[in-house]
């Protein structure tokens, strides 16, 4: 195989891995919002808008 | 102190089958070697010292789990947790001896025996017997710190030993350095084996101290 | 004095997850938008540039190989640092960085180990060599796998946070100690021959594309960690109300 091959195999990786962790982390952001979204349709909302819940503080 | 040693001692004994399946494991790790790479005794003899070691690298790391999962089923572990944070540490490190005289010895034991079915040199044999007496602590006590993080965790076993695999590569590296200079001449055996100690004994702050603030943290 | 106390009020504020949306949802776009501009700039600055008298156009492989591999390293860094933000202060953004980094830093490492092997083949002949700095990165990228796993088994955030900052604290001291292992080692078993590829100094041509590049790796990580903050911030929150909103019914019955 020629250089070249090597090089757009490389950034063939690069792309799909990035692009991959890219996407991954862009539906799961989508996912999360559309959960609140459903909860929210549902009625549920957070009590105090600016309080720490849930993270363990 | 003394109290809890000898009080883990004698339960782990009267329990009786971690010991020995630690043992059983590593004695079947290495009966397994030859039917892999063949009985060719030479070849044998030249990767004994390294068979020995990973053997009972992961026999020491699969009785891990088993560290504070006792105490945890009888509720000591609550307790154990309450103390000051220094004398938690002091425990978690007198627990890990314990452990380690229980499954740790056993494997120390019974290489030398192993090394002359491996066809190693009686020299290499007594070496990889010094350097598992001095690298398996360390395995272990850098395993405590594993077993706390893992010890709420169903499937706990394999977890520990996928975390604490990693952090063993020197511990492997410097032992089986320091087993082959004792035979092939010109490596020296003391400089390997001193930076074993010495990593034996660095894991020995870290170790109980990583534990300790685990069982603390998981217990919250 | 005032400095001070400036810092830390503006570091408790920060605490607070809605302000840290608010702020990320204000610095997203730019950390994006800055990341796409000097990604375009290294990639046309990497094939403009001249191809090296030795490796030829492999060199090219260069510049995603090295910024990949020094984002694996500071990743790595980063989650040590916020592991140490959770554990002295419980400050409660640190666990949120810590689990968000861990993907985005094994991705990366596994990155710098495949152009590595890319690399390899043409240069070296083969695609694996048990080289000293390939090894390390191994070590890591297995480490980084093994954060991941405890992630996935430990589900309530309260306790994973300093579990897994432990765990992070753990591994920090243990990296000089595999790394200097690894190269005695690598010392013992091979000669090194071939293996030196910090032969001569790298030539500006070739220089600036690989600072861009990083540069733009660097830009890239953050804006995906924020990203994967929020993200996991968001997660905390839809189990929260998951968990009134049961509560609220077995109330109400």
């Amino acid at each position: 195989m020629s250089h070249a091959t090597y090089v757009a195999l490389s950034y063939g990786a690069a792309l799909l891995l990035v692009g991959g962790l890219v996407l991954a982390i862009w539906r799961d952001g989508r996912a999360r919002r559309a959960e609140i979204a459903a909860l929210e349709a549902q009625g549920i909302r957070r009590r105090s808008a600016g309080r720490n819940e849930g993270m363990g503080a | 102190m003394k109290a809890l040693f000898w009080r883990d001692l004698a339960l782990a004994g009267r329990a009786g089958g971690a010991a020995m399946l630690g043992l059983m494991f590593f004695l079947a790790v290495v009966a397994v070697i030859p039917f892999g790479v063949g009985p060719d005794l030479n070849l044998l003899g030249r990767i004994g010292p390294a068979v020995l070691w990973i053997g009972a690298l992961l026999a020491s790391l699969l009785g891990l789990d088993r560290l504070f999962q006792a105490d945890r089923e009888d509720g000591g572990l609550d307790l154990i947790v309450l103390q000051d944070f220094s004398d938690l540490v002091l425990t978690v490190l007198v627990k890990t001896a314990a452990h380690w005289v229980i499954t740790g010895l056993p494997l120390v034991v019974a290489a030398p025996l192993l090394a002359l079915m491996m066809n190693v040199e009686p020299l290499a044999g007594g070496a990889v017997m010094a350097t598992l007496l001095v690298g398996t602590p360390a395995v272990a006590l850098v395993g405590a710190a594993g077993a706390a993080i893992a010890v709420s965790l169903p499937r706990g076993g394999l977890l520990v030993s996928v975390l604490i695999l990693p952090l063993c590569v020197p511990v492997l590296i410097f032992g089986i350095s320091s087993a082959r200079a004792a035979v092939t001449d010109p490596d020296p055996f003391w400089p390997p084996f001193l930076i074993l100690s010495a990593i034996t004994l660095v894991f020995a702050v870290i170790g109980p101290v990583a534990a300790a603030l685990a069982l603390r943290a998981s217990s919250d | 004095m005032s400095d001070i106390a400036a810092s830390a009020g503006w570091w408790t504020r920060l605490a607070n997850p809605s302000r840290f949306l608010a702020l990320s949802n204000r610095l997203g776009p730019w950390l994006a938008g800055g990341t796409v501009l000097t990604l375009a700039v290294g990639l046309y600055l990497g094939f403009q540039a001249p191809e090296d008298y030795q490796q030829g156009s492999t060199v090219r492989i260069m510049f995603i190989h090295v910024p990949a591999a020094w984002l694996a390293m500071m990743c790595y860094t980063v989650m040590a640092l916020s592991a140490i933000g959770s554990l002295v202060w419980r400050h409660p953004l640190a666990d949120v960085s810590v689990r968000a980094a861990a993907p985005i830093g094994a991705v990366f490492t596994a990155l710098a180990l495949i152009t590595g092997s890319l690399w390899g083949k043409p240069m070296w002949g083969t695609w694996w060599v048990w080289d000293a700095r390939l090894t390390s990165f191994f070590v890591l990228f297995l480490m980084y796998l093994g954060l991941i796993a405890l992630h996935r088994a430990l589900d309530d955030p309260a306790r994973s946070g300093r579990l897994s900052a432990i765990l992070v604290l753990v591994g920090f001291i243990n990296i000089p100690i595999i790394k200097f292992s690894v190269d005695w080692w690598n010392t013992l078993h091979q000669p090194a021959s071939v293996l030196r590829v910090d032969g001569p100094t790298i030539h500006p041509s070739l220089l600036v594309p690989l600072l861009v590049m990083a540069i733009a790796f660097t830009l890239l990580f953050f804006t995906l960690h924020l990203v994967a903050m929020r993200n996991e911030i968001l997660r905390r929150r839809v189990q929260v109300l998951r968990r009134n909103a049961a509560r609220q019914i077995g109330e109400s019955r």
